[in-house]
């Protein structure tokens, strides 16, 4: 499929697919402004974040055809030290994939809800925002250059900003949660500056490549270890790891279902990204996790997350915010994947990222659809949906068990991968504690799909019907994704495992 | 010991700086006051890199006096001396020219750093554009105040998108003060758990008045 694109594709789009990806979504986003309708702007989103995903394929297939696995560009001629460069690896491809496949569904889903949700004349500024996002978060992914990464990461998190506190014309209290996300992300990217700073002062330069090079004769340095320190505490907040995450149950709880369902799936993954980035690629492992035994602090925080956050999304009555606890959770894998430093770890938590993108968005896209008419997602919303929309609450069953880790899905997949590498590492209690938040997650999940197929409606008066044909179509696209992953998980394990190898120095096969 | 605090002033003025900040931003419970620490921080920030660019003698990157008639095509390497590195310059570094706060790039954070610095920026420059290579004057740094422009940039967005959030907060809740903010979405949030203990069943619009009008579905 990927080698008839790339055949059809025409010559520019194969020589700037880079950026490309990023500029398109960027040039529409300020366009939008002018449109008076919010259909066309909806459109206008949908080709965007489409042609994206287009440029992205091709993109792998350039990856994957190219000799050592990377495709770099240099913006304006201007050779990589000196100036930005793209830098397309297994690893980012993997993130860019998540990022616009994700992003285009969520568009042609977006429009009934953000009807309903976001009042009419915002609509096209809403679409605006919301390519600002992508155009951010793809640059995150794509950039080569550590301060360009800034400059993305920030365009991304402000237009989020935005993106959450629109949630206010359904619950006020979306602004509050607004405003601590704007507070704590801000304080995160200007961690990750000074980090930059430091990086910059001992180096004298800001091409991540460039600044892998120079690495191991400064292991000793005081400024690259304290920029290190700062560089990882930044990205770890945008990413939520364990004890910086407070910011993301509220803001995901009372955001527009749609910003919900796209930032849960993409945002954190692009923070996780360029930490795994700084950790493996700059940072040589060997100095992050052997000079630093960075390992021993990222584990614990890793399993922290599982544990804790999966203990408080058991105690939840909203269940958007259930799914946020469980997103933190899910995150701790990762993170528990990364810290081990080996290829297997590396790829098992970079396959459960990409899992987690697809279950937790068709999760919050079923969540979104009740929100459409109770305005609300609380436990009691969702008692009796399994008879009267049984479509949508099927689609939710399926990614919920692929949550859980049930057998045939997608999580079960990542997660026996997990297991299978923190046991060959030699942590036969973190393979336990998998197993444990497994269970967690069987309650939080079992509590909610109870409600859903076992209990009557509460309101027999008001029986909320099947979604929209607009939001099932995603969903269940995104449903069958994590049933196609559990029987056969060999393309995007692959594709993590090439990543893995990629950043890890074996080279991509 | 003295020497080596005043030695390094002005970092010591950006941590002083950076931690008020960070304080003013936990401390505060004024969402006003806190995008104002915020901005604190951001600009103790700001101020660490422009410290990090100055280089000792340095003038205004921009060629002049003797590096002036100099075409730029010009790939002639053997117009200045040996070992007279352009543009950081390890012989006007703080041996010669004596300490002074906010000294050449690396030179005050890490001694060890300071070849690096000396050694990798301007060779790899001479190789790719040698009409740089043989720059008599000594130049600032130019880089990091490009990138503070940039960041500044990005700090005018988010203090302005956190006002008009705090001016939407106003809006809704009638203050803005965190802690009057968190007493009502308590008093919010029990109201709706008794909805659920009484049981019945209107699921209901989740705010109080102050938002109807603004979240009229369609």
């Amino acid at each position: 499929m990927i080698d008839t694109l790339l055949d059809l594709a025409p010559a520019w789009a194969l020589a700037h697919a880079a950026p490309l990806l990023v500029v398109v979504p960027m040039l529409a986003a300020p366009f939008l402004v002018f449109v008076p309708s919010g259909r066309i702007a909806w459109l206008i989103a949908i080709v965007a974040t489409l042609a994206s995903f287009v440029f992205a394929l091709i993109l792998l297939g350039d990856v994957q055809s190219t000799p050592g696995g990377v495709v770099s560009y240099a913006l304006g001629g201007w050779e990589p030290p000196f100036g930005i460069e793209f830098r397309v690896d297994a690893l980012n491809i993997l993130i860019l994939l998540i990022v616009t496949g994700i992003g285009f569904l969520a568009a042609v889903f977006s429009r009934p809800t953000v009807m309903a949700e976001i009042r009419h004349e915002k609509h096209p500024f809403f679409y605006s925002a919301y390519l600002v996002c992508f155009t951010g978060l793809c640059g995150v992914a794509i950039t080569g250059d550590a301060f360009n990464l800034f400059v993305f990461l920030e365009i991304s998190s402000i237009s989020t900003y935005v993106l959450v506190a629109l949630g206010a014309s359904r619950d006020r209290r979306a602004l509050p949660a607004a405003f601590q996300y704007l507070v704590m992300g801000t304080i995160g990217a200007t961690f990750y500056v000074i980090g930059v700073g430091f990086l910059y002062a001992a180096t004298g330069t800001l091409n991540m490549a460039d600044l892998a090079e120079q690495m191991p004769d400064l292991a000793d340095s005081r400024t690259v270890q304290a920029g290190f320190a700062f560089i990882i505490v930044g990205l770890g907040l945008k990413a939520a790891m364990y004890p910086l995450h407070q910011w993301l149950p509220n803001a995901y709880t009372y955001a527009p279902s749609f910003v919900t369902v796209f930032l849960s799936a993409t945002a954190t993954k692009v923070a996780l990204y360029a930490l795994v980035r700084y950790l493996f690629t700059v940072f040589q492992p060997d100095f992050s996790f052997e000079a630093l035994a960075f390992g021993y602090l990222l584990m614990p925080l890793g399993v922290a997350a599982m544990v804790v956050c999966s203990f408080q999304a058991v105690f939840q009555t909203d269940v958007n915010r259930t799914l946020a606890y469980s997103s933190v959770a899910q995150v701790g894998y990762m993170l528990l994947g990364i810290s081990m430093g080996t290829v297997a770890g590396l790829s098992a938590g970079l396959f459960h990222l990409f899992n987690h993108a697809l279950m937790k968005g068709g999760l919050f896209m079923a969540v979104a659809a009740v929100v459409l008419t109770y305005q609300g997602a609380t436990l009691k919303d969702f008692a009796g949906l399994g008879k009267s929309a049984p479509w949508t609450m099927t689609a939710f069953a399926i990614c919920g068990f692929s949550l859980i880790g049930v057998p045939l899905t997608a999580g079960f997949q990542s997660k026996v991968q997990l297991i299978a590498a923190s046991y060959d590492a030699g942590l036969w209690w973190a393979a336990a504690l998998i197993v444990f938040s497994s269970v967690l997650a069987v309650i939080y999940m079992g509590r909610i799909l109870e409600a859903v197929f076992f209990k009557a409606p509460d309101n027999p008066r008001k029986i909320r019907g099947e979604a929209p044909l607009l939001l099932l179509g995603p969903l269940w696209v995104l449903a069958l994704a994590n049933l196609w992953i559990g029987v056969d998980g060999s393309v995007p394990y692959g594709l993590s495992q090439n990543a893995a190898m990629a950043v890890l120095g074996g080279g991509a096969p | 010991m003295l020497e080596v605090i005043l030695d390094k002033g002005g970092y010591w003025l950006i941590i002083a700086l950076m931690m008020t900040g960070l304080y003013i931003v936990f401390a505060a419970t004024n969402f006003i006051k806190r995008m104002v620490g915020l901005s604190v921080f951001q600009t103790s920030v700001f101020l660490f890199y422009i410290t990090l660019s100055k280089v000792a003698g340095g003038t205004a990157p921009i060629l002049y006096g003797k590096d002036y008639p100099k075409t730029y095509g010009d790939d002639d390497q053997s117009g200045p001396a040996d070992g007279v590195a352009p543009v950081l310059d390890p012989g006007q570094g703080p041996g010669e020219q004596g300490p002074a706060s906010g000294d050449p790039s690396a030179g005050d954070v890490e001694p060890a750093a300071l070849e690096t610095t000396n050694d990798a920026v301007p060779i790899a420059g001479a190789d790719v554009y040698p009409a740089y290579s043989g720059v008599e004057e000594v130049y600032s740094n130019p880089l990091p105040h490009v990138l503070i422009l940039t960041a500044i940039v990005v700090g005018v967005a988010t203090l302005s998108v956190g006002l008009a959030i705090i001016v939407r907060i106003r809006e809704a809740y009638g203050t803005i003060e965190a802690d009057e903010v968190r007493e009502m979405d308590i008093i919010v949030a029990t109201a709706e758990e008794m909805e659920d203990a009484d049981g019945d069943g209107l699921p209901g619009p989740r705010t109080d008045g102050g938002q109807t009008e603004a979240g009229a579905p369609a």
